[in-house]
């Protein structure tokens, strides 16, 4: 089961922008997401949209899903060109899923070449794609960098067996050490997955997960709070009572640790739940979400935005390759959004990165509720007052982070 | 011979012109549950006046509310016809309130009768507030007819409780009927007895009219609606009359009996009972107790017993949604109209914001006015927990009425009186002592015990009305396991050692929970309402201390945690319209939260903190 999509104005057939996503265009960065709906076993914890081949059944099969996903990279370069968008090169791709790695990494050159011949790559564009560890060898590392691939991004989730047995994660963690060496000597840059907080996991399993982790020599991780979706194996089993629910206090816990351990390893949150050796280490992709720049979702479900227009396709892999065989717009929905939601999104986003958010995007009254938050203990007071070089903005503090959403309710009220 | 009157017979006891000695007035003390309701319907049948095709049960009673409930919250006044031994008679059966709220009107319509019948339910014996009705109408003299009800039913013990009525009224246990409201069995005996033994009602048939009112109803075609009994003199129609506790004047548009429908009727002559309709419309200008005279012939004294109505608990009624705050006050002025004893002024809390300060008679006056205003009006709405009124001395020797804990004084305080009452609690004999128990730790007085029978007792004490308001019955019922039965009345107020105690919600009074306790008792409020709150209040993103205090002197503390996890770790596949979602509905609910401090409070919180217990409404309702 995948997460719904969200309640929107229905999306034109022929996908079709409006003006208004022209404004500021020069200024924003544009990405491709890539969304590949496949994976050879589904994880108990995993509401994404992905389908194993016994899910799927009959059609919209796997062999055939680059090329409808080729159709639809062709049919956004003329929405772009038709909407004027001014050509920009893609500055980042992003493979995610499912598990791209299920499919043959011709199929992601193919891909990966589709996107190229639309918009053509920036130079030292970063091009990652998301991997299971079981699921890469060395001579699959070397055919994505050979085609392009800059940076691989690795589920590794814990280095604890019961843990991953209660994730239902079938790699071995003896592998992580390997693979992040294959996929290094293959010159592609790396960063580990990390989830924190399942059912049964101690406070020194996390510890021996992030150890692990750092020693690899990683120069990016991703630390994420266990949810329990609803709809999920995992979200029967806590209703049935075999699995308790990861709690507020413990996962606060593990964040606190995973930020203290990855710093003293050398590795600096760049954004709530993301940590990069420097700068040019933090996934720049990832970065647009949060910075709200463009890009474009391809593949059932995924969500794109385009200048203050968020659209979303069709989640099954079926209607979605339906859609684009007709020739039509596979978004089953969208919504151009109110400048009052574009402001709530700007400070939800903005906030939670350490480049922090300039006070002045703030209403007058938000500007005067930070002192609390300061107080409180929850945003940097050094950078709420700003330096010379350094406008005033909304840092979080370590416990802010924790509570990012409530800051956000704070600030837009 | 059939008892009801032939049409001959009948032209004797016309109304107007019916001779007191042919009239019989009385009425049926019971305790709910007991049958009064089905042994008057039974009546009705028997004398004709209502046919079994109109017959539905609980005839009188006829707001809905009374018949769901089964209790009788307004009396009336019904004429029956009735023939013994030749000679046709005029009944009138004044039906009273059964609740110990009530008194005053139970004391009025008791006025208006020469006899009572003294109605038992034979599985059951006598209860408290029975007793307490009966011995009120031994002291105005009234005749009593034990009789005992429901001998129909297997678990009836007819022989142990006419001893023990016996041994209440004197007589013998063979003087007490046996009849069935449910059967008919025993009824017919019943109204012959009440022709044979009551006395007929006595009058100055040429002095000016003296009339007594014992209820005043508003109806919505008609006005307000006058129950009287004449005493002296005679009513008619068309003539103007006077309120002698006003000196309001009025004029007679319509004077009648109910027999059971309302019967405009040439007047009403010396010991006759039936109802005025002068056009006003709220029944404060036609208040029980009051005494109705001619006005072309007033005359020179009332018939004495009169009061105002006092209100004895405070509650705070706030609509749940503050935006219903107009529609709660028109309502509030429409019961008015047919409530002389509710009143009710403006108020506002912090927590809950626009609402009442509402006095009533008792709990059970309370909660009858908050389901008629929810029902009838379709309110939701939430109450503080009841409290009594407090007379405070300041050291400068002015004295302050407060109705409202929020308002007590603070600084320097000489001396707090609070309102006491005389209960009564019937109970069988193997629960005494935890009803003593009780007693003890409500700050009561035992004043005397009385075995009413080998196994069931009387006792009385002095409590303090405040303790009795808060969660006694409940507590009572549960002791005795049901068992007991609970009467009060005011007696008069004594001092005593009270303190407020005030809940703080880091740092800041939270108004609605002030509540005003004896000393001994403070540390246990000021922990059990922490505690509560602690659990209700949701975590916030600092720590909130929740303090309760008296004065400047902090009792009892508790602290909700800040908490520790807000925030979504990821947005999934890039989907920020999800999340931008989910964070505009919470801040939908943050709106919705009543701020105190910097503390956001889910209205929820306060209502679950008001209503799980120290509301009096609950208990009265089993009453």
């Amino acid at each position: 089961m995948a997460p719904a999509l969200p309640l929107g104005d229905e999306a034109p057939d022929d996908g079709a922008l409006p003006p208004s996503v022209l404004d500021g265009a020069d200024a924003r960065a544009f990405g491709v997401y890539l969304h590949v709906p496949f994976c050879t076993v589904r994880c108990g914890y995993c509401d994404f949209n992905t389908y194993t081949a016994a899910e799927l059944g009959g059609g919209a099969s796997q062999v055939a899903y680059a090329d409808t996903a080729l159709r639809e990279i062709a049919l956004a370069g003329r929405v772009l060109t038709r909407a004027g968008v001014p050509p920009r090169p893609v500055s980042s791709v992003f493979v995610g899923g499912g598990t791209p790695t299920v499919l043959p990494a011709d199929d992601l050159t193919r891909l990966l070449d589709g996107v190229r011949g639309t918009w053509g790559l920036a130079p030292r564009a970063e091009v990652t794609t998301e991997a299971n560890p079981d699921s890469v060898t060395p001579g699959s590392l070397a055919q994505l960098a050979a085609a392009g691939f800059t940076r691989v991004s690795f589920g590794m989730q814990s280095a604890v067996p019961h843990v991953l047995a209660t994730l239902e994660r079938t790699h071995d963690p003896r592998r992580i050490p390997d693979v992040v060496r294959w996929a290094r000597d293959a010159g592609l840059d790396v960063s580990l997955d990390l989830i924190y907080g399942t059912p049964g996991e101690s406070l020194d399993d996390w510890r021996t997960s992030l150890q692990t982790a750092l020693a690899t020599g990683v120069n990016h991780v991703s630390a994420y709070a266990l949810v329990v979706e609803a709809g999920t194996k995992m979200a029967g089993q806590v209703r049935r009572g075999q699995l308790a629910l990861p709690s507020d206090e413990d996962q606060a816990v593990k964040y606190e640790v995973a930020d203290a351990m990855l710093t003293e390893a050398g590795l600096h949150w760049y954004e709530v739940s993301n940590w990069a050796r420097s700068p040019e280490h933090a996934c720049r992709h990832n970065l647009a979400y949060w910075r709200g720049d463009d890009w474009w979702g391809v593949g059932p479900g995924a969500h794109s935005h385009v200048g203050g227009v968020r659209w979303w396709n069709v989640k099954h892999p079926r209607a979605y390759a339906g859609r684009l065989e007709a020739g039509l717009s596979p978004a089953a929905g969208r919504e151009v959004l109110e400048p009052g939601s574009a402001r709530l999104e700007r400070v939800m986003l903005g906030v939670r990165l350490a480049e922090g958010l300039p006070l002045g995007e703030l209403s007058a009254r938000a500007r005067r509720d930070v002192a609390g938050l300061v107080a409180d203990g929850l945003v940097d007071g050094s950078a709420a007052l700003g330096a010379a070089s350094t406008p005033p903005r909304v840092l979080l503090t370590r416990r802010g982070r924790l509570l990012a959403d409530a800051v956000v309710r704070t600030l837009t009220d | 011979m059939s008892p009801i009157p032939s049409a001959a017979l009948s032209q004797r006891i016309l109304p107007a012109a019916t001779p007191p000695e042919l009239l019989r007035n009385f009425c049926i003390i019971a305790h709910i549950d007991h049958g009064k309701s089905t042994l008057a319907d039974r009546m009705l049948q028997l004398t004709g006046v209502v046919d079994a095709r109109q017959m539905r049960a609980q005839y009188l009673d006829r707001m809905d509310i009374e018949r769901e409930r089964g209790i009788t919250i307004k009396s009336q006044a019904v004429r029956m016809p009735w023939e013994l031994d030749g000679t046709p008679y005029a009944l009138n059966m004044i039906d009273t309130p059964g609740h110990v709220d009530f008194t005053y009107e139970v004391s009025r319509s008791l006025a208006a009768c020469e006899g009572a019948v003294l109605l038992v339910d034979a599985a059951q014996g006598i209860e408290a507030q029975t007793l307490a009705n009966l011995y009120l109408a031994m002291e105005n003299d009234l005749t009593i007819i034990p009789v005992l009800n429901k001998i129909d039913l297997p678990a009836a013990q007819p022989e142990k409780y006419a001893e023990e009525l016996a041994k209440l009224i004197g007589g013998e246990p063979e003087d007490c009927l046996r009849v069935s409201g449910k059967t008919g069995a025993g009824v017919v005996e019943l109204l012959d007895k009440i022709v044979a033994t009551l006395p007929a009602p006595t009058g100055d048939p040429d002095a000016p009219a003296r009339a007594m009112i014992f209820d005043s109803v508003y109806d919505t075609y008609r006005g307000v609606v006058t129950y009287v009994r004449v005493k002296d003199g005679n009513l008619s129609p068309r003539e103007r009359i006077v309120m002698m506790s006003t000196k309001a004047t009025h004029e007679l548009l319509e004077i009648g009996v109910i027999s059971p429908e309302p019967n405009p009727t040439q007047g009403l002559g010396v010991g006759e009972v039936g109802y005025l309709i002068t056009g006003v419309k709220d029944v404060r200008q036609s208040k029980v107790g009051d005494t109705v005279t001619n006005a072309s012939k007033p005359a020179a004294e009332s018939l004495g017993g009169y009061h105002d109505p006092r209100p004895m608990v405070f509650s705070g009624l706030y609509p749940i949604d503050g935006s219903d705050y107009p529609v709660l006050r028109d309502a509030l002025d429409k019961l008015k109209l047919n409530d002389a004893a509710l009143n009710y002024e403006p108020e506002t809390s912090v927590a809950l914001g626009f609402g009442f300060r509402v006095g009533f008679l008792g709990l059970l006056h309370l909660e009858i006015v908050r389901e008629r205003l929810e029902r009838e009006f379709d309110l939701d709405l939430i109450s503080t927990a009841p409290n009594v009124v407090y007379e405070v001395t300041l050291e400068d020797r002015s004295v302050v009425t407060v109705t409202n804990p929020s308002e007590f004084p603070g600084g320097k305080i000489m001396e707090v009186r609070e309102p006491v009452v005389r209960a009564t609690i019937l109970c069988p004999s193997e629960f005494i002592g935890a009803v003593m128990e009780l007693c003890q730790t409500r700050r009561g007085d035992l004043l005397g015990m009385d075995y009413l029978s080998e196994d069931r007792v009387e006792m009385r004490y002095t409590l303090p009305l405040a303790e009795i308001v808060f969660d006694f019955f409940d507590q009572l019922k549960s002791r005795t396991r049901g068992y007991a039965s609970l009467d009060y009345e005011p007696t008069g107020e004594q001092a005593a050692d009270l303190v407020k105690v005030d809940i703080l919600l880091q740092g800041e009074q939270v108004d609605a929970f002030s509540s005003i306790v004896h000393k001994e008792k403070a540390y246990a409020y000021g922990v059990m309402m922490a505690g509560k709150l602690k659990d209700l209040i949701p975590r916030q993103q600092f720590e909130v201390p929740i303090q309760a205090a008296v004065g400047a002197r902090v009792i009892a503390r508790e602290t909700i945690r800040a908490i520790r996890k807000d925030v979504l770790a990821k947005c999934y596949g890039g989907d920020i319209t999800r999340k931008r979602k989910l964070l505009e509905k919470q801040k939908e609910g943050k709106k919705r939260m009543k701020t105190i401090g910097r503390v956001d409070v889910p209205q929820e919180a306060f209502i679950a903190a008001l209503s799980s217990d120290g509301g009096g409404g609950k208990d009265a309702k089993k009453k």
